[in-house]
């Protein structure tokens, strides 16, 4: 019971401090103080997310990976890099069982997975994956299954092209899905996430290539890793600014700030090394290809921590909304 | 497509109900509200809610936390530093020295209200849910199909006031169906009918918001300038809630977001984004093959 009527700071609801108030007193100096805050004792106001990482943060990488890797497979199908296309081919079924493994693991009922595609809702980026994922599935299964084979290469071949038409939509649609939240990190990237994860996804798929293709056949994966490096750097630099200090902060602090850092020297780095040594080096280029690889990861679950960082602090959702609110800008559909 | 913002007058018949009732709602005067909790209790025993443990927050009156998938209605104790009341002089002939008669007034004051699903005209939780388990019932309200969720938690980052939440051990996700099974034979719902205060009123959503209206007419000329609606402007971010609120203080106070948007407003913004950068995944892979030696 706080001690009521012995002033302001023994009363709860004013001045909530906030973990993210505290993390600042010994974090880096702010050039202009955080506005203050009201809050129910400091309570988030959103709910946290009940999405696992060990799932849901390995499925936007497993996701972007598949799709990623199908489009890579696809183009060097297309100019006969047979290798390469085998590897993407692989790849992309392994990342995209994995994807399977960790939709249904995330689910509080998972005997309930085929209610997935009981309705088709465009307004649930959901079930847009869900119908978008049933059917990438068999064309990227049978792709990989004719390249492990060697049977039916004119079906594979059809197969893994169409697999490599959807893989844009694969990689991409986990962007609207997490930023269809209220969860402020999130949604309010929502312009930018798609870009992330597009370029993500193609350092994941170049890494791919890098690991499992001779050097001769892997010249499209060192340019995609470099492209990939450089949409990642461009993306991630839009969010920040589209953030701004106070909404983008769990993207500079704690967990998520430290995966955030390492993924964009793996990334930048893996990119470096592939360029400088790729051609030369099979070594080389499989270790460029790996911190490609981690890189994604890091940024996947960098993400993921820095959005259910934000939902923890009601700060993250008061303060974007009472500034709105003082600056005449309420909600309303006739002013927006 | 049915409207995923902005006001939308027949929110049933936008969900393809056909002859179906007038839209019901819940208006919750929290300046009667005398923090009783017959309201959660009464939730509870009604829908069979499991106990959801006891707990000492420390948060004044308030040990229930807040909404969840075990706690449909919640109470808010909250205690705040208030400036003591003038003395007041009433004229009289007194004896001896002046006293002081507000000396023993609290210098705090309390606000208590019970919260609730807000049963918005555009609702996150329903537009995000890939199931089809959440739906828009005749009512206009949003109620669970408890044998139809499948546990992908998508709704409970979605909603912009943090109601709906997942049960741990049941793994479906879980909140007030306004007793859609007390309407459907025209009882009130059981928080409703328990209140001993009136504070949680309920009936068709145009008369609430009248009777909101006036009250807070009533609470102005009464100099409770604090006094004010939440919720119930159908041109808010939500499309304006089914269940809106009378406050005495800020929303965030009260643990209620003060702006709160629909997520789905953006929805098109993001397939746009999302679009452009397949496209751009595309492009890129197309370069790297093409535009090189190797």
């Amino acid at each position: 019971m706080s001690d009521v009527g012995s002033g302001d700071s023994s009363v709860a609801s004013r001045d909530a401090r906030t973990a993210s108030d505290r993390r600042h007193g010994r974090g880096e100096q702010m050039m202009v103080p955080k506005a203050k805050f009201e809050s129910y004792y400091g309570r988030p106001i959103i709910k946290r997310p009940t999405w696992q990482a060990r799932d849901v943060a390995a499925y936007l990488f497993l996701g972007g990976t598949a799709g990623a890797s199908s489009v890579l497979a696809a183009a060097a199908t297309l100019t006969g890099r047979r290798s390469l296309a085998r590897a993407g081919r692989v790849a992309a079924v392994a990342a995209l069982g994995g994807s399977l493994y960790a939709l249904i693991h995330d689910l509080g009922k998972p005997s309930r997975f085929p209610n997935m595609l009981r309705v088709f809702k465009p307004t649930s980026p959901m079930s847009v994956g869900s119908w978008l994922l049933a059917a990438y599935a068999p064309l990227a299964g049978t792709a990989a299954a004719s390249s492990l084979t060697g049977l039916l290469p004119g079906l594979g071949n059809a197969a893994g092209i169409g697999a490599g038409a959807m893989g844009g939509a694969v990689a991409t649609y986990t962007a609207p899905l997490i930023a269809d939240t209220a969860v402020p990190v999130w949604h309010e990237a929502h312009r930018e996430l798609p870009f992330l994860f597009a370029s993500s996804a193609a350092c994941s798929a170049a890494g791919v290539g890098l690991v499992f293709a001779p050097p001769s056949e892997a010249g499209p994966a060192r340019r995609l890793g470099l492209a990939g490096a450089i949409g990642d750097m461009a993306s991630t630099r839009a969010m920040h600014m589209r953030l701004g200090r106070d909404i983008g902060e769990p993207l500079r602090t704690g967990r998520a700030g430290m995966l955030l850092k390492t993924a964009a020297g793996l990334t930048a780095g893996g990119a470096l090394l592939s360029q400088a040594l790729g051609r030369r080096s099979r070594i080389a280029s499989t270790a460029a290809g790996l911190a490609l690889l981690a890189g994604s990861v890091c940024t996947r679950f960098g993400l993921f921590y820095a959005g259910v960082a934000s939902s923890d602090d009601p700060g993250y959702t008061v303060r974007p909304q009472r500034a709105r609110i003082s600056a005449g800008q309420r909600d309303n559909h006739r002013v927006s | 497509m049915a409207r995923l913002y902005g006001p939308e007058p027949d929110v049933a018949g936008d969900a393809g109900h056909v002859d179906h009732p007038q839209r019901m709602g819940f208006f919750t005067d929290t300046s009667v509200c005398i923090g009783c909790k017959a309201c959660e209790v009464a939730c509870k025993e009604w829908n069979a809610i499991p106990d959801d443990g006891l707990t000492f927050t420390g948060m004044s009156y308030d040990n229930s936390s807040g909404l969840g998938a075990n706690r449909w209605r919640h109470v808010a104790f909250i205690e705040q530093p208030a400036p003591k009341p003038a003395p007041v002089s009433l004229g009289m002939p007194t004896v001896g020295a002046p006293t002081a008669p507000t000396a023993d007034a609290p210098d705090f004051r309390w606000l208590m209200s019970s919260d609730v699903c807000k049963h918005c005209t555009h609702a996150a939780c329903l537009d995000v849910c890939p199931t089809g388990a959440l739906f828009r019932t005749e009512y206009g309200t949003v109620v669970v199909q408890e044998d139809v969720c499948n546990g992908c938690g998508y709704c409970v980052p979605a909603c912009p006031y943090g109601v709906i939440d997942k049960r741990d051990d049941d793994g479906r996700v879980w909140k007030c169906t306004m007793c859609y099974d007390r309407l459907g034979v025209g009882q009130e719902p059981a928080c409703a009918k328990a209140c001993p205060t009136d504070s949680i009123q309920f009936g068709p959503l145009d008369e609430l918001r009248e009777r909101a209206a006036a009250r807070v007419d009533a609470l102005h000329a009464a100099s409770v300038e604090s006094a004010q609606l939440y919720g119930h402007d159908p041109d808010d971010g939500v499309g304006g809630a089914g269940a809106f609120f009378l406050l005495l203080d800020e929303p965030e106070v009260y643990g209620l977001p003060p702006d709160p948007v629909v997520t789905t407003r953006d929805l098109a913004s993001m397939w746009k984004h999302a679009g452009v950068a397949a496209l751009a995944l595309l492009a890129a892979v197309a370069a790297a093959v093409i535009g090189g030696r190797q």
